[in-house]
């Protein structure tokens, strides 16, 4: 099912929430709503499912307005960010609740509710524990169980909001591929909220980032970090330095850092670079240099932090081999491979 | 798994005629009738008192709410109210301070029975303390020979207001003790506070909020209240007669100006009340929180 | 002397805080209680059950019951309607709506008497239409039941908003997304996490009910046999100098909040919650 956004406004108290959002959403995507916190993207998930309904605009399900449908009428799978099982029925009952208040012949049979829970039980990998309640089960467990009582109805459109948000590190990593692989399986269309880049960037087909209401940009992973439209998203999405100076004719200059900013409007100026952008420049081609104040080995990869003469703190990524020899205090000749420069 | 064609869902509306406020159904209902009910059973009656009052000429108003009886009615409750409350500031803050730290044989029974006021009929209570405290009853009689008379006299008053308030106090200090968290009190003894000073400059500040809101509570309940105390009080005019028994004499001699007129004096206290114990609890809250 | 840790009070101070409590519980709580069983059966057993099986008592009992009855239930509508709106959802004027609710707990219960007479009585509001249609509410069983619910409007909506609150609106929004509705909602999902403070607030509800005071006896006209309640009835025998038969009345009304206590604590036993004292 495609899902199409129109100018949608909403406001609370005097607060605006959403400020003009659309989007279009391609039947089967999976898109994340990326943003920090209070950026709208809740509000946004909650409109889609009738959980809010915005003061303007329009939300259409395949062409049809759904804008003030109530969410019953919407057929759509949610999963709540605290999850919100019944606490008094089993994971069977949860799972069958939204088959179970179906009217006449509508409702499927016991028989097949049944079976149907058990599938689904199987989807989410807890077989056989349908009879526990969920104070029984671990937070990662109630997730799965929160994804199946969805994906009970059906759904037309599955809707997370910030699914892994109340879970551990590592059962978080497990399930966000869990949701791919269901995603992948089911073939429904899903969109789930998130303010961790990384979930967004390593789960999504499109993600789409939200700040202060307006949606900054609807993009592929590699789109949105690669590609950034503007300063938030810049700075947002993946690790960047943040410098601030000035642009004239083509070129940026913040304190001693000169970077190429072609068809920048000249003026007041940020721009950002990413650590990994930045190489060790060889003898007589460096743009600017610090002094490194730490140098942190990760794996295959060396960080460096240092400052420049000027005071600008500088943070680095090199391939470990590159930081051989370097220690703490050493005077660093940096070039940048890439900067994205925004008029300020 | 397909998902199911959305031809089948209901027709919508394009645009609601009320805008929804909220997707939990059921709120115009449920509003609508809280409205309802709380204006037929409590606003409109309660306004009929205020217009009863006001059909008489200014001076008379005056007369009939500030006359020497009342005044004296009004001196009496709420001065005994006062004082109950008092009592239980001081006796409810030990009883809380005792179920919430220490283990005793019948703990369990104690606390059940700290809320027998709010269980036992008000005339029940009242007719027990008479006879407790009547000179001839178990405690009065103890007391008789030191000249003291406490069932029919305005300190009779005060006992009923006591056993009424009684649970206003310990209910609302007991939760905050309970939350008060032994850090708090660790850090102050790690920090150099002998015992004394840390209840008096850590732990008492942190109940103040709800010993207040306790205690208004149990103050705003006493000035009201007639069941307990008619049978203790003695109802003697300009001594031992407490204002809402006032109101029910004048009813009796079909004086309903004259009643009207001293219930809105209690009901303007009654909201004054209201206002402070609102204000403290939110005060309360603030601090808790 | 041994080492005592830094929250733990004196043994002295211990036994004094223990001692004054006791004497306090006593002489407030204890002994008046006792006092009421032990002047109803100072004469024993006889005099008292006769007292309890006399038919104006039998009528009192009568109509304390059918009192609670309709009251009861009608607050807890009431409370059940009130809490859906004031918990599950967010409109202005909440907080004054909350505050209107809890009115009738800082009215005096002669005053919430009184109000009914005024629009009621023969020189109220609908006084003369009443008599013309020879309908009787003040001095009758209607206005002894009006007063009531009235005492005991706020009781159930107290214990239901807080606790719906504290809910919050998680579980009823999932109903609602998988396609429940609203009735469905409040059954399957609302109604079950709620239960015991429902169950709560009609306890306390039908114990104030049952021995309202004040408010009835300035409606009721007080005619034996016929508008007498329970605690009505304790005031006319005691009155009369008949103090076995109003303490044997009274012992039973004394035991009835016994049991409301015990079923209270059972409850506060099965869902532990702390519960701000406003009643």
């Amino acid at each position: 099912m495609t899902i199409s956004i129109r100018s949608v406004e909403k406001t609370f108290g005097r607060y605006p929430a959403l400020n003009g959002v659309s989007l279009e959403i391609a039947d089967g995507e999976l898109l994340a709503l990326l943003g920090p916190s209070g950026s709208g993207k809740t509000t946004l998930l909650r409109a889609i499912a009738g959980l809010e309904f915005p003061e303007k605009g329009q939300i259409l399900f395949n062409d049809q307005d759904m804008t003030y449908a109530s969410a019953a009428a919407r057929q759509v799978g949610f999963v709540f960010q605290q999850y919100a099982l019944f606490r008094h029925m089993t994971l069977a009952k949860n799972i069958a609740f939204g088959l179970d208040v179906r009217k006449g012949a509508a409702k499927p049979p016991k028989a097949e509710i049944d079976k149907r829970v058990d599938d689904l039980l199987n989807l989410v990998e807890l077989p056989g524990l349908g009879k526990r309640y969920p104070a029984q089960l671990s937070g990662g467990q109630r997730q799965r169980v929160a994804l199946a009582r969805a994906l009970a109805v059906s759904p037309s459109v599955l809707l997370l909001d910030e699914p892994f948000g109340a879970l551990d590190a590592t059962v978080r990593k497990s399930l966000r591929k869990e949701l791919r692989r269901i995603h992948d399986a089911t073939g429904v269309t899903t969109i789930f909220v998130t303010h961790d880049q990384e979930e967004a960037l390593e789960l999504a087909d499109r993600v789409a980032i939200l700040n202060h209401g307006v949606i900054e940009q609807v993009g592929t992973p590699q789109e949105v970090h690669d590609s950034p439209v503007g300063a938030f998203v810049a700075g947002f999405v993946g690790e960047a330095n943040r410098l601030e100076g000035s642009v004239k004719a083509g070129h940026f200059q913040g304190g001693e850092i000169a970077l190429p900013a072609q068809g920048a409007a000249d003026g007041a100026a940020v721009a950002f670079v990413r650590p990994h952008d930045l190489i060790r420049a060889p003898a007589g081609e460096e743009s600017f240099f610090i002094t490194t104040d730490r140098i942190n080995v990760q794996g295959p990869v060396a960080r460096i932090e240092g400052k420049t003469p000027g005071g600008q703190r500088i943070e680095a990524a090199f391939e470990r081999n590159s930081a051989e020899g370097l220690r703490r205090g050493d005077k660093l000749g940096l070039t940048a491979q890439k900067a994205y420069v925004f008029s300020a | 798994m397909t998902a199911k064609a959305l031809t089948t869902a209901p027709a919508v509306p394009r645009r609601p005629f009320v805008r929804r406020r909220s997707a939990i159904p059921g709120f115009a209902l449920s509003l609508g009738v809280t409205i309802a009910l709380l204006s037929i059973i409590v606003l409109i009656p309660m306004l009929s008192v205020g217009l009863k009052a006001t059909q008489q000429s200014f001076p008379d108003f005056l007369d009939a709410a500030f006359n020497a009886r009342a005044l004296a009615a009004y001196r009496l409750s709420f001065g005994a109210a006062f004082i109950a409350a008092v009592i239980n500031g001081v006796f409810g803050l030990v009883t809380a301070w005792a179920l919430v730290r220490y283990e005793f044989p019948g703990k369990g029974v104690i606390n059940a029975l700290i809320d027998l006021p709010f269980a036992l009929p008000t005339a029940v209570a009242g007719i027990a303390l008479a006879a407790l405290y009547a000179e001839n009853g178990w405690v009065g009689s103890l007391v008789a020979p030191l000249g003291w008379k406490i069932a029919f006299t305005p300190l009779g008053v005060v006992v009923a207001l006591t056993f009424i308030g009684l649970p206003f106090v310990v209910r609302t200090v007991e939760p905050v003790m309970r939350d008060l968290s032994a850090d708090v009190e660790e850090a102050a003894a790690s920090l150099g506070a002998n015992r004394l000073d840390t209840i008096i400059r850590v732990i008492l500040p942190a109940l103040a909020p709800a010993w207040l809101t306790g205690f208004a509570l149990a103050f705003a309940r006493g000035i009201g209240e007639y069941g307990s105390v008619i049978f203790i009080a003695g109802n003697m005019p300009y001594r031992s007669e407490i204002a809402p028994l006032l109101i029910i004499i004048e009813l009796e001699q079909y004086d309903y100006a004259g009643a009207a007129t001293i219930a809105v004096v209690m009901l303007a206290a009654s909201f004054l009340m209201l206002f402070v114990i609102n204000a403290m609890q939110a005060w309360a809250r603030k601090r808790s929180a | 002397m041994s080492p005592r840790h830094a929250t733990e009070d004196a043994p002295w101070v211990k036994a004094l805080i223990l001692a004054v409590m006791a004497l306090f519980l006593a002489f407030i709580l204890l002994l008046p209680m006792i006092s009421v069983f032990y002047e109803a059966l100072r004469k024993g057993w006889e005099p008292a059950k006769a007292a309890i099986q006399n038919p104006d008592a039998l009528a009192a009992i009568k109509l304390t019951l059918i009192t609670a009855a309709v009251t009861v239930p009608f607050n807890a509508v009431f409370g059940v309607c009130a809490a859906w709106a004031v918990a599950k959802h967010n409109f202005p004027g909440k907080s004054f709506l909350i505050t209107l609710i809890d009115l009738p707990f800082s009215v005096s219960p002669v005053v919430a008497g009184l109000i009914y007479v005024m629009v009621f009585g023969a020189q109220g509001w609908f006084g003369d239409w009443l008599i013309d249609h020879d309908i009787k509410i003040i001095f009758a069983i209607p206005g002894i039941i009006l007063a009531t619910i009235f005492v005991t409007f706020p009781f159930i909506a107290r214990e239901l908003i807080p606790l719906m609150q504290e809910q919050g609106v998680d579980e009823e929004e999932a109903a609602v997304s998988l396609g429940a509705s609203g009735l469905r909602t409040f059954w399957s999902v609302t109604a079950p996490n709620i239960r015991w403070g429902l169950l709560y607030g009609v306890l306390l509800c039908n114990a104030r009910a049952m021995g309202e005071f004040g408010a009835v006896s300035v409606v009721s006209g007080h005619i034996r046999g016929l508008t007498n309640t329970m605690p009505l009835h304790v005031e006319i025998l005691y009155n009369e100098y008949d103090f076995v038969g109003a303490f044997a009345v009274a012992a039973l009304l004394c035991f009835l909040a016994i049991v409301t206590l015990a079923l209270k604590t059972l409850l506060e036993m099965a869902q532990p919650q702390s519960r701000p004292a406003r009643h």
